[in-house]
């Protein structure tokens, strides 16, 4: 019984995406691969104890959900309508049954869930529903939505795919660097929701954003001549390697500077720095890849105690022309204050200043603060930190503000 | 898959034109037309007159109500609209994309009804009622 279960378990992780990809490329319906394949699984949760388990369980799992594919088209079609329909789902899929390998079209199904015409805010839950399978109220904890808010802009957003006739298709050469980076973005998205508990105490989210460098890995794997990919996928290890050393013992937060290296992934980091020499070799410049430098300067600079400021402020210059972000405005004013002080940092800072999203951005407030107490600008300091203790929700970085305010000279 | 381009297009900017910007504009319309025709996707193309021309009909209390104007009040309007035959969104999309109305207004990219879908749904060929209808 365990070992059926394990297998479908197991089977589940590795191929859902695969057979929901495959079973909804013909008809563009995700939502009915994914009902049929749900019940495939029940199917062989019963059946796989009392026979024992199918010698290609992908394929066995792909027939059975192919059957009710085509029962469901036969009860809910009448006349013409249900022969084209079962034709649909016929072809190709009688093929790849008959077949062990079943092709992987998992990336067409990322291309069509990270669709321009899908809402920005659903790519990143959609895609992680329909490649891997999780349920919606698992994705919608991770996005701090209701379960069934979620489930309702899902069910849109497959209803939109099948409707507006997206396709199940790898673009063009001309178009796929721009709408790669639409599937990329909504890959990140997945990642940071997963990382807004950076502690790892919310099971759930930690998950995440382990889900989410799968899809990484896999989209890294299947379009290997995507830099943006790889870079992606660096700038994620990196921030995934360098997990457990962002809290102590007490479960209080520890900013890089006094981190300890010895708590870092050294193999995630060698992975990331693989990654990223492999991105660099294919000679085309992206957000990520340079993100992802930045990770890597920050390591080596840990590693070697080789004070490389220089470096990192010109790919923070790299970045912000590319972005034009205040939030990587920010970051170069903190690397400018280690290499010509304080007051040139605030200076460059005040060039965003004007900024109105800056406003309720907790990391500006918390720069500046910094900024200004080396100045000696201690009570202008201690009202900065004032702001980004109060736009602050995790306690823990909350809390370190509030030790470095009271830190600050009367 | 069948779509409808539609275009939106701001009606004030038009006679403001100077005749040989005009007839330049008309001029990418047809060759937009021609391109699609010839590449055998348009099924079939219809411009409408200005919304100054347009009336609105509604019927309240079994008393026909008769406004004049476009349902919605908005800068840009319906302009005309295309119906085309491509493989799938990306087709349709790229299609908009070369219109000229892209350039100054918006094109809005909506599919024909499925009709297999609706009939599975509706059993007969009937048109879907607007949402919120109300049949009592």
């Amino acid at each position: 019984m365990t070992e059926a279960r394990d297998t479908a378990a197991a089977v589940a992780r590795r191929s859902y995406g695969k057979l929901v990809a495959f079973l909804a490329a013909r008809t563009r319906d995700v939502a009915a691969a994914e009902d049929a394949l749900s019940e495939a699984f029940a199917s062989a949760l019963a059946d796989w104890p009392l026979k024992g388990c199918p010698s290609n369980p992908e394929a066995w799992l792909l027939t059975v959900a192919r059957r009710k594919l085509i029962d469901v088209a036969r009860r809910d079609l009448r006349g013409e309508a249900a022969t084209a329909q079962v034709q649909l789902l016929a072809e190709g899929l009688g093929a790849a049954a008959a077949d062990a390998a079943i092709p992987d079209r998992r990336l067409a199904l990322m291309f069509a869930c990270a669709h321009p015409a899908i809402e920005v805010g659903i790519r990143a839950p959609l895609m992680l529903q329909a490649v891997l399978g999780l349920d919606a109220k698992r994705i919608a904890s991770a996005f701090l939505m209701s379960p069934a808010a979620m489930g309702k802009r899902l069910g849109r957003a497959k209803h939109k795919i099948r409707h507006a006739g997206i396709p199940f298709g790898i673009p063009e050469r001309e178009e796929l660097p721009g709408r790669l980076d639409t599937v990329l973005d909504a890959i990140y998205a997945a990642f940071t929701a997963g990382w807004t508990d950076p502690g790892g105490t919310d099971v759930v989210r930690r998950d995440l954003t382990e889900e989410a460098l799968f899809l990484a890995r896999l989209v890294a794997e299947l379009l290997p001549q995507a830099p943006e990919a790889l870079g992606l996928l660096a700038l994620m290890l990196h921030a995934e390697a360098r997990r457990r050393a962002r809290r102590n013992g007490d479960g209080e937060y520890v900013p890089l500077a006094e981190q300890d290296p010895a708590l870092w992934d050294w193999l995630m980091i060698d992975e990331a720095e693989g990654a990223l020499r492999r991105a660099g070799a294919l000679g085309s410049l992206g957000r990520y890849q340079l993100e992802a430098a930045l990770q890597s300067a920050h390591v080596h600079r840990r590693r070697t105690g080789d004070a490389n400021w220089a470096a990192v402020v010109r790919l923070y210059d790299a970045l912000a022309a590319l972005t034009g972000s205040p939030v990587v405005a920010i970051n170069r004013a903190l690397a400018i204050a280690e290499l010509h002080g304080a007051g040139a940092a605030l200076e460059a800072l005040q060039a965003v200043a004007a900024d109105a999203r800056l406003a309720e951005y907790q990391p500006y407030w918390a720069a500046r603060a910094e900024l200004l107490a080396r100045t000696g600008a201690h009570a202008e300091a201690r009202r900065a930190y004032q702001v980004a203790i109060g736009l602050e929700r995790d306690p823990a970085v909350r809390r370190f503000l509030q030790r470095r305010q009271s830190a600050l000279p009367a | 898959m069948k779509y409808m381009l539609m275009d939106y297009v701001g009606e004030a900017g038009w006679p403001r034109l100077p005749r040989a910007e005009q007839e330049r504009w008309l001029g990418a319309y047809n060759a937009y037309m021609e391109a699609m025709a010839k590449a055998g996707v348009l099924q079939s193309t219809t411009g409408l007159e200005p919304s100054s021309a347009a009336t609105t009909v509604r019927v309240v209390n079994d008393k026909t109500q008769v406004l004049d104007g476009p349902y919605a009040d908005s800068k840009e309007q319906l302009g005309g609209f295309h119906i085309i035959d491509v493989p799938d969104l990306d087709a349709a999309i790229s299609w908009a994309a070369r219109s000229p109305t892209a350039l100054h207004g918006v094109v809005e990219v909506r599919p024909l009804l499925d009709r297999t879908a609706h009939e599975r749904e509706f059993g007969t060929a009937a048109l879907q009622p607007p949402d919120g209808a109300d049949h009592a």
